[in-house]
């Protein structure tokens, strides 16, 4: 996996020369206007296609179930998100403010807490020397590669085995490893860590521990911001383990609550047309706000977990 | 108090080990164990002795009985083939969009690039779960502008249908992870160093050249990483197909490998989704180690 952190740049080696040329020549010809028109006219239209989908599920927020039926895609009717979002927020007493509460819970909590274990351990293994790392890297660097498929039904069984199938630690505890994370923590802790830092603070006596708290991880802090981000992602559309695992309505996260609404579409249309458009609605706003609150970070966490 | 070199070393151990233990402990127990246990399960069977009512199922050794179950399965073969499929669709379309996004936002022609990045990435942070729910509706004749705009330009599009089923659920998962993948490539672009692009350009290569034969090629490595780990996402595909049966008639509960194991595994048939879990993994692993190697053999011709 070490050629992950080197991935551009012995591409970069294997280029073309260098231009012998010993000055260079002016540019040529000014870039026709034609070029700037279909570059940006193609990224526009990428990105209709991306967002449009997203704003026929708002304009489908506002409706009721006749209009959703009655007029187009991304035609407004009579706008009632008002009245869907009390009908969401008061139908079968909260139910869905429930829902959205164990997802912060499940997401937020879960990935705060993984985060700083990640980063924790990635500064472990960058900073400190003890037998056997690069071993024990191996193995978490194999972890990255372990489909859940092959974890998903044998710990929903010892769940099963231990009683806690319909638990919130059965939905919270599994997702808190993040192999993924290790990996990035490590990468992040060379990069915005210096040694000589460390070492100076060794120097001043500090204990491991406080040289951590104190030194490097206001340091980290964008490394625990981007991982974060993912793990709150992650959590937040998490749906293949919740769903094995609950079956009382009062632990679901969100995305399971508006799976079993949608399953109820038929039993009555008009009442659950609304809420699961409205629901799917809400349930992304987090979402936007964890990525638009953290976008400082994230392109960083992308960009170092795959390229750098 | 000064300490000496070895207890300073000691004083590593003991902190590392600190350190890690939060991770190795909850992997252990979360990742490590369900597979040894996965793998337990999958030589066993359940069976209820004696005919009673009070007779405790138990596990009984089958040896690879359940394996050999699993691979003459017609089900969970077809799983393979329908996933086999989408991919092939999948992922050549995806990779080949994200790269030409990704080289006309590092033109210089592009303009309000930080807009175009957020923008693409967006779909990335909605939940599979509704973006299936989403692209639903879309897929609804009479309700979604798509459907219709595809036949009247003599495309039809039904998702009753084989290759309607495969191909909506391939547009789905290239509208959701498009945008990731452009915004890796888009900063591979960028750490290509200026001077190889500016040798280009001086040799007499046109935009497009440099971008297809200079910048495209030196960015292989990210394109790598991105199709490996795509193909362990796409052949683990179970939400948006999941969300679609209801609509597609052809998608049934065992489409996918991971459709066969969740309907096994509900059906209490657990050694089976243990055996079939094990396969998938083994079929995956393959599928990555085919994926690194081609590319390896590829870049020393």
């Amino acid at each position: 996996m070490s050629d992950v952190s080197t991935l551009t740049r012995p591409a970069a080696e294997a280029a073309p020369p260098a231009v012998t040329a010993p000055e260079r020549r002016d540019r040529r010809g000014v870039p026709p206007l034609l070029s700037k028109g279909i570059v940006n006219g193609i990224l526009l239209a990428a990105t209709l296609w991306t967002v449009l989908p997203l704003t026929w599920l708002v304009i489908s927020a506002t409706k009721n179930y006749a209009d959703l039926y009655q007029t187009g895609g991304f035609e407004l009717a009579r706008i009632r998100l008002w009245d869907n979002l009390v009908h969401l927020f008061t139908f079968g007493d909260g139910l869905y403010l429930e829902w959205l509460r164990n997802s912060l819970l499940y997401a937020g909590v879960g990935a705060a807490v993984s985060a700083l274990i990640s980063v924790m351990a990635g500064y472990a293994f960058d900073k400190f020397r003890f037998p056997g790392k690069e071993r024990w890297f191996g193995l978490v660097l194999v972890g990255v590669l372990v489909p859940s498929a092959v974890t998903t039904v044998p710990l929903y069984l010892m769940a099963s085995d231990l009683g806690m199938t319909n638990s919130f630690w059965g939905v919270f505890l599994p997702g808190l490893a993040s192999p993924f994370g290790v990996y990035l923590g490590r990468v992040f802790s060379a990069a915005y860590v210096p040694d000589e830092l460390l070492e100076a603070t060794r120097v001043d006596g500090a204990g491991e521990l406080r040289s951590f708290a104190q030194v490097a991880f206001p340091l980290l802090r964008p490394a625990f911001a981007t991982l974060f981000l993912f793990g709150f992602t992650g959590g937040w559309n998490s749906f293949f383990l919740p769903l094995l695992m609950l079956s009382d309505h009062h632990l679901y996260p969100v995305s399971l609550g508006i799976f079993t609404w949608k399953e109820s579409l038929a039993a009555d249309s008009e009442i659950f047309y609304p809420l699961v458009m409205t629901g799917a609605l809400v349930a992304i706003v987090p979402l936007v706000i964890a990525f638009f609150s953290l976008q400082r970070y994230w392109k960083a966490g992308l960009t170092a977990g795959a390229v750098k | 108090m000064a300490s000496t070199r070895s207890g300073t070393a000691r004083r590593q151990y003991g902190v590392a080990a600190l350190f890690t233990a939060p991770f190795f402990l909850l992997f252990g127990v979360f990742t490590l164990a369900p597979i040894g246990y996965g793998g337990w399960l999958s030589l066993h069977r359940e069976q209820t002795d004696g005919l009673g009512l009070g007779g405790e199922p138990q596990q009984v050794f089958v040896g690879l009985d359940n394996f050999a179950q699993a691979l003459t399965n017609t089900r969970f073969l077809g799983g393979f083939l329908t996933v086999g499929v989408y991919c092939a669709v999948y992922i050549p379309v995806m990779v080949a969009v994200a790269m030409v996004l990704a080289l006309l936002l590092d033109s210089a022609y592009a303009r309000a690039k930080r807009f175009f990045q957020l923008a693409l990435y967006l779909p990335n942070i909605v939940p599979g779960l509704i973006a299936a729910m989403i692209w639903l509706y879309l897929y609804t004749p009479g309700l979604s502008p798509v459907v219709d705009l595809l036949d009247s330009v003599g495309v039809p599009f039904s998702l009753g249908s084989d290759a309607g089923a495969v191909g909506a659920v391939a547009n789905l998962a290239i509208w959701e992870h498009t945008g990731y993948n452009v915004i890796i490539f888009f900063a591979a672009l960028q750490a290509i160093p200026r001077e190889v692009i500016e040798a280009a350009t001086v040799d007499g290569a046109g935009g497009v050249r440099v971008a297809w034969s200079v910048k495209a090629p030196m960015i292989r490595g990210a394109v790598v990483i991105a199709v490996l780990f795509t193909v362990i996402g796409a052949m683990q595909l179970f939400t948006e197909p999941f969300i679609l049966m209801d609509a597609a008639t052809t998608i049934n509960d065992s489409w996918t490998p991971s459709m066969y194991i969740y309907t096994l595994t509900r059906s209490y048939n657990l050694g089976g989704a243990a055996a079939a879990s094990l396969i998938l993994t083994v079929v995956l692993a393959a599928a990555s180690f085919v994926v690194t190697r081609f590319s390896r053999k590829g870049a020393t011709p």
